[in-house]
């Protein structure tokens, strides 16, 4: 079957992939929000939500019910199709990027093999960063198109630290691929599993510990999250960018802010922790099933997002938000020159090591 | 009718429709994000011409930060359609006249630069591909590649001096 020279198979078998990462993204940032609360609570030494269901389980559903049946209100004053696009292009930019993660080991048949992952190309990590950057879009959109002086301040604010942070960010990453020599997603992750060094220490957390902390720490700010949650400041800017929407526009800004969390914690999953790696074995030798083996890599790298996912959420509930002036001396006098230091320092000892 | 042509047509068509409606909105900040749409358009051109790193790089500097900056500026003076200066109608006419002009001469040397017999590599040729590019850049070209990075040394140096003074 060949419609204009693509198999209709691959389209198929890309479709139920895709449909596939856009559910587990959505079910994964609805029990973030369950987790934050939760955590929250044991942090502070209380019960969190336990009302819905058994431990509070069904908590996620009963609050996106209740954003959905609100009533949508639109500003007279605003700019009605901006203000529609502003949360579109948020929920868009955060789905996006999880195309290019290796979700897990392949499936190998007879008939050749099944990525679990959306598209293995060339550029891979640099999508991710393509999609990072225009992502600024829809809290600047919003915050403008609400016509309200704190939205704009927020939108403001954040864009500028979202452009900032990018930088260290990209520093952090060239030091990695000195070191695996691609930009593809699934041969970085193979480098890792294969390296030198041997097993789990072949992870380039091991390597690049610098690289790793910085990269964590510049993720957190292109997430909004404490300790650089300024844009959501409320304190100083009532409720930031979105302080506008209601019902499920806010929704959605809300959760494409989880599920940037999620894909943000997939990318250093896989480029520092070893990606669907499983640690001190080998799991060539086990002979198990293909799908199995894939079912098992997959859970590892769930696992390891979880762990992850934990430490945003514990890093939100322990440390107090930085200043606006703190947070850009932090990016740019700190961040970048350190960020540099790790990159000369990678290329020196990677030359010398082949000499 | 392949694939590649329709996504030709549509990438043009999107290009030229994104490139009008930059200059012909009354609203600055809906200039921008056309200006964006036609970026998009353009990487989208770079990728049908097989020259991933050029699409992604497009994408990263120009619609990522660069008309980030630009968005920033008119947000922060609150420019809309009632701020946007009335222009002289005789100052509209010169404009669009030496446009025109300028659209000639481009003609007028493209016609006879000997373009017309070598066609496009469509998703073949692998120069764009980073590795390539990479080798090309920091072989062949070291020198002014080197150079054209001193000048942004420079540049950046320059707009710190100028953001210094009080």
């Amino acid at each position: 079957m060949i419609l204009l020279s693509i198999s209709l198979w691959f389209i198929l078998e890309k479709a139920i992939l895709i449909a596939c990462i856009i559910g587990l993204s959505f079910f994964i940032a609805m029990y973030t929000t369950y987790a934050e609360r939760k955590v929250a609570g044991w942090l502070q030494d209380r019960h969190g939500p336990n009302r819905a269901g058994p431990f509070g389980i069904l908590q996620p559903l009963a609050d996106g019910g209740k954003l959905f049946f609100k009533e949508e209100i639109i500003p007279l004053a605003s700019n009605k199709v901006l203000f529609l696009l502003g949360p579109g292009l948020a929920m868009i930019t955060s789905l996006v990027t999880s195309t290019v993660i290796p979700w897990g080991a392949p499936i190998v048949t007879d008939k050749g093999s099944i990525p679990l992952q959306v598209a293995d190309v060339d550029m891979g990590i640099l999508i991710v960063f393509s999609v990072v950057s225009v992502g600024v879009y829809g809290i600047m959109i919003g915050g403008w198109a609400s016509n309200n002086k704190f939205s704009l301040i927020a939108a403001i604010r954040g864009a500028s630290q979202m452009v900032s942070y990018e930088l260290p960010m990209g520093l952090a990453l060239i030091a990695v691929l000195f070191m695996t020599g691609s930009l593809k997603m699934s041969v970085i992750v193979d480098n890792q599993i294969h390296g030198g060094w041997g097993g789990f220490l072949s992870w380039h957390v091991w390597s690049q510990p610098l690289g790793f902390i910085i990269f964590f720490v510049c993720a957190l700010a292109e997430c909004n999250r404490t300790p650089f949650d300024l844009p959501e400041a409320e304190n100083e800017l009532n409720f930031g960018y979105h302080q506008e929407y209601s019902s499920m526009k806010l929704g959605f800004y809300l959760f494409a802010e989880y599920i940037n969390m999620f894909v943000s914690s997939a990318v250093i999953a896989t480029l520092f922790l070893g990606g669907y790696d499983i640690p001190f074995v080998n799991e060539a030798s086990w002979k198990l099933e293909p799908w199995l083996m894939s079912l098992i890599s997959f859970s590892m790298l769930m696992a390891k997002i979880s762990f992850l996912l934990f430490v945003f959420i514990w890093i939100r509930w322990t440390i107090p938000r930085f200043r606006y002036d703190q947070l850009m001396n932090l990016g740019w006098k700190k961040l970048i020159p350190l960020a540099l230091l790790n990159m000369i320092i990678t290329a020196a000892v990677m030359l010398w090591l082949k000499k | 009718m392949n694939i590649i042509q329709i996504l030709f047509w549509f990438l043009s068509v999107v290009a030229i429709f994104s490139a009008l409606m930059v200059i012909t909105s009354k609203n600055p900040v809906y200039s921008v994000l056309w200006l964006i749409v036609t970026f998009f358009s353009i990487s989208g051109h770079y990728i049908l011409l097989n020259a991933q790193f050029l699409a992604i790089v497009n994408v990263i500097v120009y619609a990522g930060a660069i008309m980030v900056l630009f968005l920033f500026v008119i947000m922060l003076m609150n420019l809309n359609k009632e701020t946007e200066p009335q222009k002289n109608r005789w100052l509209k006419m010169a404009g669009a006249v030496a446009g025109g002009c300028l659209m000639l001469v481009f003609v007028a040397a493209l016609k006879d630069a000997g373009l017309k017999d070598q066609e496009a590599m469509v998703n073949e040729g692998d120069i764009g591909l980073i590795k390539n590019l990479g080798k090309e850049l920091f072989t062949t070209y070291v020198v002014p590649f080197e150079i054209s990075s001193i000048l942004f040394l420079s540049a950046m140096v320059g707009a710190v001096v100028i953001g210094k003074k009080e």
